[in-house]
């Protein structure tokens, strides 16, 4: 398909990687940022973009998102400016084999939308019982591993899984929640879990879960990612740890950032996350992590059709759909703690590309022209109808949020406009 | 938030739980329940408040006692009681909880007695029918998961008033195995709106929510301490599959440390009353001595019990 050299004008352009906020000029060609502010020599110009109002950012990166129906899913996610983003191995059947991957990269990159980074199963069939063929992943397109949802109970298997990553250079990402203290637990062990007698997840499952996976780590020397904290005391144990000089990074979502346990209300079962919202403190603390670079920030997209959710909270499927909010709930994050916007963007740009190591998440030039722009000011519900995921499951159905999308560029190609 | 029990006046659509009703709503019930108690004891044993209506006793987990006494009382108010023990049938086809919901709906049910295994179950069914428009349907929880258990709690009150007259002097002890009991949170929301001085959750740490605090009670682990100078105690049943593993380590040793005998029962005030859901397990959680004793009002309870069953349902009927 042929790529039409873009000129994207009166922007203000957000650039965190290199540090760039200001109103510059974008230039497209070839599928790569050709250049910023001035036009390169002989530039011509196949389409002009007057974007006077909005935002020019990298297109986000997302650092989890579950995709079910391919085309429907990523269609949602270019609609939610998510440019890259990487799947975890929870698919069905789960990505333990390379003609998975290699399917599910295939067919995604036939649908021209967002780009798709499979995460690979860490133990065939992510049953926690004998490592997956990861060297055969890697060259399948996995850029890292991970059990998803499905905690390793085995201590010594997670070890030789950690090592034998750490062998390749292969990168692990870790859900840290002990399944034992876990157990049937489908709430945060507080107070509305207590009131509504919803069996709990004591924050001592994920703390546990940290501590066994730095002690084993720190043996191997893997690059390890901690997936979605939920809790002060899991974000203090991994600080600590960065500290004192560990190759470690981390991630919350983006709901855990805004909601509470309170969320819960009355039995709403979108509110059933996993792991499960947790205090008022919790939250802040994960803000504060977020805040301070610590952590990066995703979707943890996750559609759920109507069948899974409406049944009683501990039996409906955890989880909810996001990737059409995740930059709106950022920018309303960033509003509320009074972070500048570049510092938020980043969160859900070149940090989350830093952590899969892929060429994304910034407007240099010579870079991919995967480019989101955004009205800022730009409010819309959150409905039904308005969202393109098939999952209409969402803890924030009703809301009003600002900023829309008004175009998504991938490789210098318009994937999106409303 | 909204409460989805109360209508736009605050009146009673549904009875889904005993936290966030209003004081006046539960003193409305007892006092209702007052006027029922007669009926039971009359010759003709009937009101026709229900006539014509259709209660279901959907009960996705087994009970007998307390579907029998939301049977006899739907009875007493003339309505046409329809029971069925969907643990065996519907959802043993595959068939979805809300599925089953609009079965009976479509069979013109004009009330629904759910008691169901999950927290939240009659929540669910309550949005369910708002969101069908079916303002004219009730659902009475007999009971969800751990949640709660209201009409337990509501004759509770009902007993508790019948022997100490006033709430707002009373210490009140629950006794047990808190954690698992949609008895405990109920009778401790409603004794917290009624205004009792103080809740004790008396047990091992094993057996109390983690946040149990936060529900406006007293915790002890001590028994003896924990029963001092009552005027309430009420005992929880422990479910045989609790009594050997990670949370306790035998029925024996609990019987030792958190069973009601004659000696502990001493330490409450001697017009303490002793009170127990039913069914009872002798020798683990209370001694017979004290079951069959002078101060025990367990039958009374049962009682009570229809009599504030039928307030209940003639209350919704009348909503």
């Amino acid at each position: 398909m042929s790529r039409p050299t873009l000129h994207i004008r009166n922007a203000r352009l957000i650039d965190p990687c290199n540090g760039i906020d200001g109103r510059l000029d974008l230039f497209v060609a070839d599928g790569r940022i050709a250049a910023i502010g001035e036009p390169p020599d002989g530039f011509v110009a196949g389409r002009t973009i007057d974007a006077a109002g909005l935002v020019a950012c990298p297109g986000l990166v997302d650092l989890s998102a579950r995709l079910g129906n391919i085309e429907t899913e990523l269609g949602a996610a270019v609609a939610g400016g998510v440019t890259s983003l990487a799947c975890p191995p929870d698919t069905r059947p789960p990505l333990d084999e390379p003609g998975l991957v290699e399917r599910l990269v295939r067919r995604s990159q036939a649908t021209g939308l967002a780009r798709v980074y499979p995460i690979g199963a860490l133990t065939s069939q992510l049953a926690g019982e004998r490592l997956a063929e990861m060297n055969g992943l890697a060259r399948a397109g996995c850029i890292a591993f991970s059990q998803a949802k499905s905690p390793l109970v085995d201590t010594l298997l997670l070890w030789r899984a950690l090592q034998y990553a750490a062998t390749f250079g292969y990168a692990v990402r870790l859900r840290p929640q002990d399944a034992l203290l876990a157990g049937e637990g489908v709430a945060h062990d507080g107070e509305v879990a207590s009131r509504l007698g919803l069996s709990g997840i004591p924050v001592c499952a994920e703390t546990v879960a940290i501590a066994t996976a730095l002690q084993l780590a720190a043996e191997t020397g893997v690059r390890l990612h901690f997936s979605r904290l939920s809790s002060a005391a899991g974000v203090a144990l991994v600080r600590q740890a960065v500290r004192s000089g560990m190759a470690l990074t981390c991630d919350v979502s983006i709901h855990h950032l805004h909601l509470s346990e309170m969320d819960i209300g009355y039995f709403d079962s979108n509110a059933r996350l996993d792991p499960p919202l947790r205090s008022s403190s919790d939250r802040d603390a994960l803000r504060a992590a977020a805040a301070e670079g610590l952590a990066a920030v995703c979707s943890d997209h996750t559609p759920i059709d109507a069948d899974g959710k409406q049944l009683p909270f501990a039996e409906a499927s955890p989880g909810a759909t996001a990737i059409e909010m995740l930059l709106p709930l950022t920018l309303l994050w960033a509003e509320q703690a009074r972070l500048p916007l570049p510092a938020a963007l980043a969160r859900v740009t070149c940090d989350p590309a830093a952590i899969l190591g892929i060429d994304a998440g910034s407007l240099g030039v010579g870079r991919p022209a995967d480019i989101c722009l955004f009205d800022p000011a730009a409010s819309w519900r959150v409905t039904t109808e308005a969202l393109r995921s098939r999952g209409k499951n969402t803890p924030f159905l009703g809301y009003e949020l600002t900023g829309q999308v008004r175009l998504t560029i991938v490789g210098g190609r318009v994937v999106y406009t409303p | 938030m909204h409460n989805p029990q109360l209508n736009a006046q605050g009146q009673l659509m549904h009875l889904l739980s005993i936290e966030g009703l209003p004081r006046e709503v539960i003193v409305h019930i007892l006092d209702t329940a007052s006027s029922f108690l007669k009926v039971s004891t009359r010759e003709v044993k009937k009101v026709p408040l229900l006539r014509g209506k259709s209660v279901f006793n959907v009960f996705f987990e087994n009970s007998t006692r307390t579907r029998t006494t939301f049977e006899i009382a739907a009875k007493r108010l003339s309505a046409d009681v329809i029971n069925l023990d969907v643990t065996r049938s519907s959802t043993a086809k595959g068939e979805t909880l809300l599925d089953t919901v609009d079965n009976l709906v479509a069979m013109h049910a004009d009330m629904f007695v759910v008691r169901h295994a999950a927290s939240g179950a009659p929540h669910l069914i309550a949005d369910h029918l708002r969101r069908l428009g079916r303002r004219d349907v009730h659902v009475v929880n007999a009971g969800d998961g751990r949640h709660a258990h209201p009409t337990q709690g509501l004759l509770d009150m009902y007993t508790i008033r019948h022997f100490k007259k006033d709430f707002t002097n009373l210490v009140v002890a629950i006794v047990g195995d808190i954690l698992h009991s949609r008895v405990a949170r109920s009778d401790i929301h409603a004794l917290t709106t009624l205004g009792a001085a103080e809740v004790r959750a008396v047990g091992p740490q094993t057996l109390l929510p983690a946040a149990i605090g936060k529900l406006g009670v007293r915790v002890f682990h001590d028994l003896r301490q924990g029963l001092s100078d009552c005027d309430v105690v009420i005992m929880l049943r422990l479910q045989n599959e609790r009594m050997n593993g990670a949370l306790l380590p035998s029925a024996r040793e609990y019987f030792q440390c958190y069973g009601l005998t004659p000696e502990t029962l001493a330490l409450a005030r001697p017009d303490a009353i002793v009170m127990h859901p039913g069914p009872m397990n002798r020798g683990v959680e209370i001694d017979s001595d004290v079951a069959d004793g002078k101060q025990a009002v367990i039958l009374p309870q049962v009682t009570f019990g229809i009599a504030v069953r039928m307030a209940v349902m003639g209350i919704l009927a009348g909503n």
